[in-house]
């Protein structure tokens, strides 16, 4: 019954992780460059949904929307003001500016919300049980919510053109560009995707866990595992890496003491880039 | 009358020029072979047409139009399409989505091209819904085109298109091409395979160090002696 237990909370912390390393995969594919700052546009959507959750005590559907149009909008912004001034240089020169990124947006957090850790509601909810395995509404809601955004992703990537678009650049940029598709569109479509995703992904682990600032920089790494694992630059493997990861973490309690957790996506990130760096869904050819 | 006319075009990549003083015309609706040694400059001839190409002197001209400095989104805009030699499909996308991205710039109903197309291909419907990156060299050379048909241009720019081919493909492509000319299509296309390219073509340019060596219509190059000694392989 532990194993259940723990494989329960591995999808919940799966979805979490899925959703941002959905994100971390389009923004690779599309644009070429590993985005640091995507773990800090998490935090960032997390706190809108407590500013309007928490302090101005609006619903909770109204926080999680504004969290997700808030995050693009900035996600967009960012884009316009440092990224797009960097599109035809290396891609390191992409990286280390997000990193630039992650730490300003970490610090006006800071600013704004102060340093100390924030919770959506006080009190403690009670843990039902269903089938003999314990798990809160609030833990139920955010795996529904984070299904039925990857239906939505799926049915945007796979109906509209935008969509198609999109995975096409990730395909092959220079063709995109010769069949006269506007890639300047798609890069702002990828970051309003992107972003959005982030913010649900910040909203659900700060209902899950906690608000601290530093809260989406220390899943970072976690992403970054589930995006390789997937194979970067496909946002399916990424939304499978996203489960794999966090059941795995989660299941490592068994074996491993509980601190060590943050360690295993590390161990796998690594294992993966040695034995196979094209991700385990790259079956085919290119 | 001509369609596409490059006149005394030199440019390159880099530092040194690959084109010295290149000029050629198309005229609607005709089929123009580009041979000649490697090295020769034939696709970056092609490329030079499609804003590709950094171009210190010389004009390129389409429709009355100059296209000299135009970037490819807007040349495809006007008419024309390229078709590079590799890596010239998505691979993920299915093959139904590779034409659809093909007509992206177009707003208006795309279902009756789309027919045309797979007319014109019929193994393409059988394989509509399958990966692009799964199928074959000759199926993939199909989507290709069929990618830059979908906007119904003008001209058509092949870069070599039976490269790395079987001959039974190769025989297959060359077919295609005089399929999509019938359409009304110009076509623009290097090859490597100078006999069967200049064979299907209404005229051809024999390129040498960047600029053009001998022209002549299809049957006249095959004839010429200068020709098959230097690049036809006697």
């Amino acid at each position: 019954m532990e194993i259940v237990q723990l494989f329960v909370y591995g999808v919940l912390l799966g979805s979490i992780i899925a959703l941002g390393a959905v994100g971390v995969s389009l923004t690779f594919g599309i644009l070429g460059f590993a985005n640091f700052s995507h773990g800090d546009l998490m935090t960032f959507g997390a706190y809108i949904g407590f500013l309007i959750y928490t302090q101005l005590a609006l619903p909770f559907w109204l926080a999680l929307a504004a969290a997700i149009v808030a995050t693009a909008i900035v996600a967009v912004a960012i884009d316009r003001v440092l990224y797009r001034r960097f599109r035809q240089r290396q891609s390191i020169v992409l990286l280390i500016s997000s990193f630039g990124v992650a730490l300003i947006l970490r610090s006006l957090i800071q600013m704004i919300w102060g340093p100390d850790t924030r919770l959506y509601e006080t009190g403690i909810t009670i843990a039902e049980r269903y089938w003999g395995i314990r798990i809160k509404d609030d833990q139920l809601l955010i795996i529904v919510l984070a299904l039925l955004l990857v239906a939505l992703l799926h049915g945007f990537l796979s109906y509209t053109k935008i969509g198609k678009a999109m995975r096409a650049v990730a395909d092959n940029a220079d063709l995109a560009r010769l069949s006269g598709i506007d890639t300047e569109r798609v890069i702002m479509w990828t970051w309003v995707i992107g972003g959005g995703l982030a913010a649900a992904a910040g909203v659900f682990l700060g209902m899950d866990t906690r608000l601290q600032p530093d809260m989406g920089w220390f899943l970072l790494l976690a992403i970054f595992a589930a995006a390789i694992l997937g194979g970067i630059g496909k946002p399916y493997g990424a939304i499978a890496g996203g489960f794999v990861i966090g059941i795995v973490m989660e299941l490592s309690t068994l074996v491993l003491p509980t601190e060590y957790a943050p360690v295993v996506p590390f161990a796998i990130m690594v294992g993966m880039l040695i034995v196979r760096p094209t991700g385990l869904f790259a079956g085919r050819s290119t | 009358m001509t369609l596409l006319a490059l006149e005394n075009v030199c440019g390159g990549y880099g530092e040194a020029d690959i084109l010295h003083g290149l000029s050629m015309t198309v005229a609607p609706g005709e089929i123009v072979a580009v041979v000649g040694p490697n090295g020769a400059g034939k696709s970056t001839a092609m490329k030079a047409v499609f804003g590709l190409v950094q171009l210190r002197s010389g004009r390129i001209r389409f429709d009355d139009a100059d296209i000299t400095r135009l970037r490819s989104d807007q040349i495809v805009r006007l008419g024309i399409c390229f078709v590079p030699q590799s890596d010239n499909v998505f691979p993920t996308l299915s093959v139904q989505e590779n034409l659809e991205m093909g007509a992206f710039i177009r707003s208006d109903d795309i279902r009756p091209q789309l027919e045309r197309v797979f007319e014109l291909f019929p193994p393409l419907r059988e394989k509509r819904r399958q990966s692009a990156g799964t199928l074959s060299g000759g199926q993939r050379q199909m989507v290709a085109m069929s990618r830059a048909l979908m906007l119904e241009p003008k001209l058509m720019l092949l870069d070599e298109p039976t490269a790395g081919l079987s001959p039974k493909f190769m025989d297959q492509i060359f077919a295609i091409v005089r399929q999509i000319n019938r359409l009304g299509v110009a076509i623009l296309m290097v090859e490597q395979n100078a006999k069967q390219a200049l064979a299907i073509a209404d005229r051809g340019y024999v390129l040498a160090m960047g600029e053009t060596r001998h022209a002549g219509t299809g049957a006249e190059l095959l004839a010429d002696r200068h020709v098959a000694e230097m690049f036809l392989g006697g």
